[in-house]
């Protein structure tokens, strides 16, 4: 999946292709953007959708023909594994228009952003993997049926061309199987250090190194079968590993290409829908209402009113009118803006938080993983006893280099960390389905370990702990009229707080009255005609009552006293469970906000925390979180919001629901799936079991190693003891991985 | 042991095609989508006529 055209085509296009591209320097940063520039060539439109409930066969021939109908459409085909659709079109199809086909015929579909999703650098790597481990595997076995006949006895020639039989199939194989281990071992050194794969290679080398010297003297052992065996039974760590880790990242990819970002741009022309990413300060861009805002910039016609939760948390929505900054990352509410970008892409102030979470980063950096530090421990140890079974067998023999090199290679190729290098990977490959299941996303591959370590939780409210979708509180202090009035009005207006008290009256099973001459004042709130009176719904000032400090819309009937009817966040799903399940588990719960007291106060009421902090800024956010860590505390921060982020970032694990922004996505460690909250008291629960899982398996391979190093230190292991402890070792440490509940 | 001769040659060769043929599948793409493929044949829609 290419953009380059094939090889077969002349040069000249695509340089040409080439020049148009840096052309434009937004293009270099957008790479969906290039893809569109390099088309007209081969691949011109290539669409991603994401189909979030396509699960069966019929699923799959509805979406392919339903997009095979469509025009411009040359092919379609679903991937059910990755729940995507690739759509190779026209240039000029708008992926609008076969999300609204789909969703006729019953799909849900998503445009998702193919320049974001690098799924195919992704697969090239697993399939490199796949194909060292069918390469070790085969050799493994054959050479294995080999080596049977010469434990049960081959002599003599036999043995011998037995030996040269599996040394032609173990050599090549190890080369090329062993290669990423070589690399590794081979940048671990230049670095001065010794990890995993330094061992590992030794063991390796020098277990085909003295078995072609034994065959080649027609020794009784040569340790092919060893090599083999080892580099498979690595590999398949390695591989589970990396599939963890590969799936954990393409759905965090597909969260991100969620949102494409586009923009509508005020040209002489008209408007026009262009990507972020070509915004330049002094465009003039439209929001709509309910819009995010794309760029930072000042208002230059329209009054609205602003959420900004999710940059600052707080939870009241702002009005503002033209000459008002804005940020990119709010929500425009009520009334169509017309905005001058400042400043756009990097500039902006989302960006801005780079500095702080930067900073943030260098103190997450120091922790060494439970495999980092076992490795740390057990390379040198290895070593020392290699080279000292050498040196002791040396003296005794009276300077018998074959046999004591034989002995330190048998030291070696029992002691490798076969068991070791499943220990990690087949526990947390094993956790990070469970937790996948139970909703959340593992992204990082020492998440789990560092998750078995908080004692202290730090939540976010905004966005977090709550929905940041208001909820009306005193509904029963207005009159059945009132009520009836207010649930007109507010139906008529798109404004959360309007829809709210909209929603929560029908549910009430309140009629709505009949309101007349319904009119909108943008960024004030809504007024209509009931009765011959003129009722309004909206602003404190506006109706003219007084504002108080929580969330509150307000409705005057005619000359009437006006109303007030307060509104509190809905509670997330999940929340209260949360919360009590972890002070069950005697952690340290804190609620942190950039809302006004009020509203946390209320909240942390509601859920029993004593611990809360108001209107605190992102910079003492992240402060109050580094100040818990050096107090030794491990914190586990829970936020969604930008304000949020460089507190993730510095905490010692943390989580953010997928509604978050993406900035603060990529700052988490694990992603919540779900609108449910409760997974977050499990995900602890599931980790701490996660760590003695891990711990067990190293103290399995250690048993296995205490038993089987004496035996080669004195000189008594033999091929067949080493495959047997070897295998032996890896599946046990496997089966007690796969115990995990 | 003149068995041998022929025994280990073609074992050694029925497992070659078999890692050759794995090659061949990993490099065409089949273990892509492996819960669509397991699923494209129960539909009916291609039973006829082969897919144009």
């Amino acid at each position: 999946m290419t953009v380059q055209p094939a090889s077969g085509f002349t040069p000249e296009p695509r340089d040409e292709g080439r020049a148009q591209i840096s052309a434009c320097p937004a293009c270099i940063a957008a790479p969906s953007a290039e893809r569109l520039a390099g088309g007209g060539d081969i691949k011109d439109a290539r669409i991603m959708l994401s189909l979030p409930t396509a699960h069966c066969a019929v699923c799959i021939t509805d979406v392919e023909r339903e997009l095979a109908r469509a025009p411009g459409v040359r092919s379609a085909r679903v991937n059910l594994t990755l729940r995507r659709v690739s759509v190779d079109a026209e240039p000029g199809t708008d992926p609008a228009d076969l999300i609204a086909r789909l969703d006729r015929i019953g799909y849900e579909a998503h445009e998702l952003d193919a320049g974001l999703l690098s799924a195919t650098e992704a697969d090239r790597q697993s399939r490199d993997i796949l194909m060292r481990i069918a390469v070790a595997g085969f050799a493994m076995m054959n050479i294995m049926l080999l080596s049977i006949a010469v434990w049960s006895g081959a002599e003599d020639a036999t043995r011998d061309l037995f030996h040269w039989i599996s040394a032609a199939i173990a050599l090549p194989t190890v080369v090329f199987a062993g290669k990423p281990f070589f690399v590794s071992a081979f940048n671990a050194l230049k670095g001065g250090r010794l990890g995993m794969d330094v061992p590992i290679s030794l063991a390796i080398i020098l277990a085909s190194g003295i078995s072609v010297y034994e065959t080649a003297h027609s020794g009784h052992h040569a340790y092919f079968d060893a090599a083999v065996m080892l580099t498979f039974f690595l590999l398949v760590g390695r591989y589970l590993d990396y599939r963890t880790r590969a799936m954990a990242r393409s759905a965090a990819e597909e969260l991100a290409a969620l949102e494409v970002p586009r923009a509508t741009r005020l040209a002489e022309t008209g408007e026009e829908t262009v990507p972020v990413s070509e915004l330049r300060p002094g465009d003039l861009i439209r929001v709509r209402p309910g819009g995010r805002i794309p760029a930072d910039g000042q208002i230059t016609e329209g009054e609205t009113e602003i959420d900004r939760a999710l940059i600052t948390g707080e939870s009241l929505p702002v009005a503002v009118a033209p000459g008002a900054a804005l940020s990119a990352g709010e929500v425009n509410l009520t009334g169509p803006l017309v905005l001058r970008v400042t400043a756009a892409g990097r500039d902006s102030s989302l960006h801005r938080m780079a500095d702080l979470v930067a900073a943030a980063e260098s103190a997450r950096n120091r922790y060494t993983s439970l495999a980092e530090r076992a490795a740390r421990a057990y390379s040198p140890l290895v070593h020392l006893m290699a080279l000292g079974a050498f040196g002791v067998w040396l003296q005794i023999s009276g300077g018998d280099i074959r046999l004591a090199v034989n002995i330190a290679a048998t030291v070696l190729i029992i002691t490798c960390p076969c068991a070791l290098g499943l220990a990690v990977p087949a526990v947390v490959t094993a956790a990070s389905g469970k937790l996948f299941r139970a909703g959340l996303l593992v992204k990082d591959g020492t998440a789990l370990e560092r998750l078995a370590e908080v004692d202290c939780v730090v939540f976010d409210k905004t966005g977090t702990l709550t929905l940041g979708t208001p909820e009306p509180q005193n509904l029963g202090d207005l009159s059945r009229a009132e009520l009836e009035v207010a649930a007109a009005l507010g139906a008529g207006s798109a404004h959360p707080l309007a829809q709210a008290l909209a929603g929560a009256a029908r549910a009430a099973g309140v009629v709505p009255a009949r309101v007349e001459d319904l009119r909108e004042v943008p960024g004030h709130g809504i007024e209509g005609r009931w009765r011959g009176q003129v009722v309004r719904l909206g602003r404190a000032e506006w109706i003219g009552a007084e504002a108080g400090d929580v969330t509150a819309t307000h409705l005057r009937i005619g000359p009437g006293a006006p109303r007030s009817i307060r509104f509190a966040d809905s509670l997330r799903p999940g929340a209260a469970e949360a919360v009590a399940a972890l002070a069950a588990q005697k952690k340290r719960v804190l609620l942190v906000s950039g809302d006004v007291p009020g509203a946390v106060a209320d909240l942390a009421g509601r859920l029993g925390i004593s611990e809360w902090h108001a209107g605190v800024l992102p910079a003492e956010k992240a402060a109050l979180v580094a100040d818990l860590g050096a107090a030794g505390h491990r914190v586990l921060m829970v936020g969604d919001g930008l304000n949020d982020t460089a507190a993730l970032v510095g905490a010692h694990v943390s989580i953010s629901p997928a509604s978050a922004l993406d900035a603060a996505r990529t700052a988490s460690d694990i992603v919540l799936l779900g609108r449910d909250i409760a997974p977050v008291a499990e995900a602890l629960r599931i980790a701490r079991v996660t760590r003695r899982r891990i711990k067990q398996n190293f103290a399995i391979s250690a048993v296995y190693n205490v038993i089987a190093v004496p035996i080669a230190l004195v000189g008594l292991a033999t091929p067949l003891w080493a495959a047997l402890a070897m295998s032996a070792s890896s599946v046990s440490v496997s089966l007690n991985s796969l115990r995990l509940r | 042991m003149e068995a041998l001769s022929y025994s280990i040659p073609i074992s050694l060769l029925l497992g070659a095609i078999g890692l050759a043929a794995f090659f061949w599948a990993l490099r065409n793409r089949q273990f892509d989508d492996p819960k669509g493929d397991a699923e494209r044949i129960l539909s009916d829609e291609w039973d006829d006529y082969p897919k144009p």
